[in-house]
């Protein structure tokens, strides 16, 4: 009987939702998806509302589910933490542009060692997630860090079990640098992963990773700054030991060409100061709006933002897009139309 | 004799009748109240209300299976007994997580049925007069603890414990002895099976404990204090009276039990380890449940598979929690029978 009632639960919920979402007036719009940006969207939108009197709602409720609710055309605009292939946008009929920049940090809790001191590349990062290391003196471990007093202790790698653009990111880093996970394991936001216990949330990992001694996981960028934990170094693409923070976000995301298209994963980016696994989160639009007014709305919340919000966004520990990106971000935007096809104003 | 004949009539009359008006009247009053109308309005307003819980279930099993419906085609029966669960190659097998349910249901249910059958003796039979109301109060309360309350204290207070106290000396020990050595091998870090079968036999004690103690209070005193009589000791009278009495309303509460047990996800979710792999028997061996299974990947299940075969997992749920209830009435039936046949 509880599992009936859960899902009647997860019934009404979703009718809910649907019911609340769909609002007619331009003066309110509404959006929904990826909780990794949520904090920085919720705060955009409560500062929109007291300089403009409109009501930006954003629901954090995952990629997955922000992609399924603009697909339905239940909301103004989806978020999600993996960029759509141009494709598939084109075959649904969307458009998707980058709002802010973050990274995935590699986090431990091993006696002694304190943050920034052990030195990770996305080989050995590899092996150990797939239980091939084992040891924290693993021969491997010893070489990148020389001068470090390793202990004779069996690694417990932590990761996410709930789905998460988080764990998208991180995977899709080690399928890029390492063949065997690629093979394997594959990248997407939940995997098959052959070792380790599950947190729910990047919340949930920190609590493990804090509390487990010996264990390693990885967390959202912010994660590490609130909870002052124990982050590690990560050889880039140039070889160079980079540790996380805005400024080698920034060098990940200048390494990409946002003109060419918005499809950008910037993970393993070349430049020596660029942190190898960094992310930009996205929002979808539908091209073909049913309430125009709402979709200049929306372009009206994102101007402000990219124009005003870069301090919100750095306050939470988020990077505010390049300056430069702007224009391509209006040029996607001109293609989104009416009904009747007319150009729906950006302004 | 006419005058004594009449006479008796008239005089059992009134008294015959008397009964009888009072027993006949009241109805008319009543009926003149309520009226036909308003009698019939209710009944059909009963009806309808029985019947639209028998049509939302039917309705749920129905979306269910027709959102499953990918995966069964695809995967078949086998989806119950694979132990692959990998989204990106997108090959779905629910023999993890069935596992993890039955077993940590099963390990929640092996420790807390003595335990709240302790707990429901002592505040019948043995406890003092005022500590039975404080006593039962704290029982009852531990009910109304949130599940996700249990979820954050196992994982930041009970698993170090456990892990400490519990699971390295019980490796030290066992470890390498066969067969029993295998049950405890493992990471001893507190999470996994074990600790979720231990926080799940918590949460429902009280359920269980609350039960049992209010049917093992509707023994009719005249029962036991008969054994008590003849020189039974306290285990006797429990064992051979009160139990016997009220094992419909145990094995009820048995069931209650089990049943939250099955679908609790919250608190299972913080200490299992949502580990998708079954690679050992180890009791401290992280793993995941069905339910823990729905709550971490449908808001992140893209559409297609991964979300057919959630929602396969939520039907293969849904038939578990209707075999454990079928299963318990057909227990009580055959004990009923045994009963007719015994007397």
């Amino acid at each position: 009987m509880k599992s009936s009632f859960q899902m009647a639960l997860v019934g009404a919920t979703s009718i809910a939702l649907g019911i609340f979402s769909g609002t007619g007036s331009a003066q309110e719009i509404t959006g929904a998806g990826a909780s990794f940006p949520a904090p920085v969207y919720s705060k955009w939108a409560a500062e929109y509302n007291k300089a403009t009197g409109v009501k930006v709602n954003y629901q954090s409720v995952g990629s997955g589910a922000g992609i399924r609710q603009i697909d339905a055309k239940t909301v103004d605009f989806g978020a999600s933490d993996m960029p759509q292939t141009d494709e598939v946008l084109k075959q649904k009929g969307q458009i998707q542009f980058p709002t802010v920049i973050g990274g995935t940090v590699p986090v431990i809790n091993v006696k002694g060692i304190a943050p920034g001191q052990m030195k990770l590349d996305g080989q050995v990062l590899g092996d150990i997630f797939l239980g091939k290391i084992t040891k924290w003196d693993d021969p491997a471990i010893k070489k990148l860090n020389p001068g470090l007093a390793l202990p004779d202790a069996a690694i417990a790698p932590v990761r996410r079990a709930d789905g998460s653009g988080t764990t998208f990111n991180f995977t899709n880093y080690l399928s890029r640098v390492h063949p065997e996970w690629k093979a394997k394991v594959g990248e997407g936001t939940a995997v098959n992963w052959p070792v380790g216990a599950g947190g729910k949330g990047n919340e949930g990992v920190a609590a493990f990773v804090n509390r487990l001694p010996n264990s390693i996981g990885y967390v959202e960028y912010s994660y590490v700054k609130q909870n002052k934990m124990t982050y590690t170094l990560m050889k880039n693409r140039d070889g160079v030991f980079v540790a996380p923070d805005d400024e080698t976000f920034k060098a990940a995301a200048a390494g990409a060409d946002w003109n060419k298209s918005f499809f950008q994963l910037i993970v393993d980016q070349p430049g020596k100061d660029a942190w190898p696994i960094s992310t930009a989160t996205f929002i979808l639009m539908n091209i073909k709006q049913d309430k125009p007014a709402n979709a200049t709305e929306t372009f009206k919340f994102f101007s402000w933002a990219y124009k005003n919000g870069d301090k919100i966004a750095s306050d939470l520990d988020y990077v505010p897009m390049p300056d430069n990106v702007m224009g391509a971000i209006e040029k996607v935007w001109g293609q989104v139309t009416d009904q009747a096809g007319k150009p729906v104003a950006i302004r | 004799m006419s005058n004594t004949l009449s006479a008796s009539p008239a005089a059992l009359n009134p008294s015959a009748e008397l009964p009888g008006r009072a027993m006949s009247s009241p109805p008319p009053m009543k009926q003149a109240r309520s009226g036909p109308m308003a009698d019939r309005i209710f009944g059909w307003l009963a009806k309808a209300a029985a019947l639209l819980t028998l049509g939302l279930l039917v309705a749920i099993l129905v979306s269910l299976t027709i959102s499953a419906w990918p995966a069964i085609q695809k995967f078949g029966p086998g989806f119950l007994v694979s132990t692959e669960w990998d989204p990106v190659k997108e090959v779905y097998g629910g023999l993890v997580m069935i596992y993890g349910t039955l077993f940590t249901s099963f390990i929640a249910l092996l420790i807390a049925v003595p335990v709240s059958f302790g707990i429901a003796l002592f505040l019948t039979e043995l406890s003092p007069a005022w500590l039975k109301r404080p006593l039962g109060t704290a029982i009852e309360l531990l009910a109304a603890v949130p599940s996700i309350v249990y979820g954050m204290w196992g994982l930041l207070v009970f698993s170090p414990v456990l892990s400490t106290y519990v699971q390295q000396p019980l490796q030290k020990a066992f470890g390498d002895v066969p067969y029993l050595g295998a049950l405890f091998s493992g990471p001893p870090v507190g999470i996994g099976i074990l600790s979720a079968g231990i926080i799940l036999a918590i949460m429902i004690i009280p359920f269980i404990a609350s039960v049992m103690r209010d049917v093992f209070e509707v023994t009719p005193p005249l029962l036991k204090e008969s054994a008590y009589a003849l020189g039974a000791t306290t285990w006797e009278v429990v064992s051979r009276v009160v139990l016997p009495y009220t094992k419909a309303g145990v094995i009820g509460g048995i069931m209650l039990g089990l049943g939250r047990a099955i679908g609790e996800t919250m608190a299972v979710t913080f200490v299992i380890g949502n580990f998708n792999q079954l690679d050992s028997i180890s009791l401290f061996q992280a793993a995941n449940s069905i339910t823990s299974a729905l709550a971490n990947e449908f808001a992140e299940a893209g559409p297609g598979l991964h979300q057919a075969a959630l929602m396969y997992l939520g039907l293969v749920l849904f038939f578990i929690t209707f075999v454990v209830l079928s299963l318990s009435k057909v227990l009580l039936a055959q004990l009923k029978k045994n009963e007719g046949a015994r007397t």
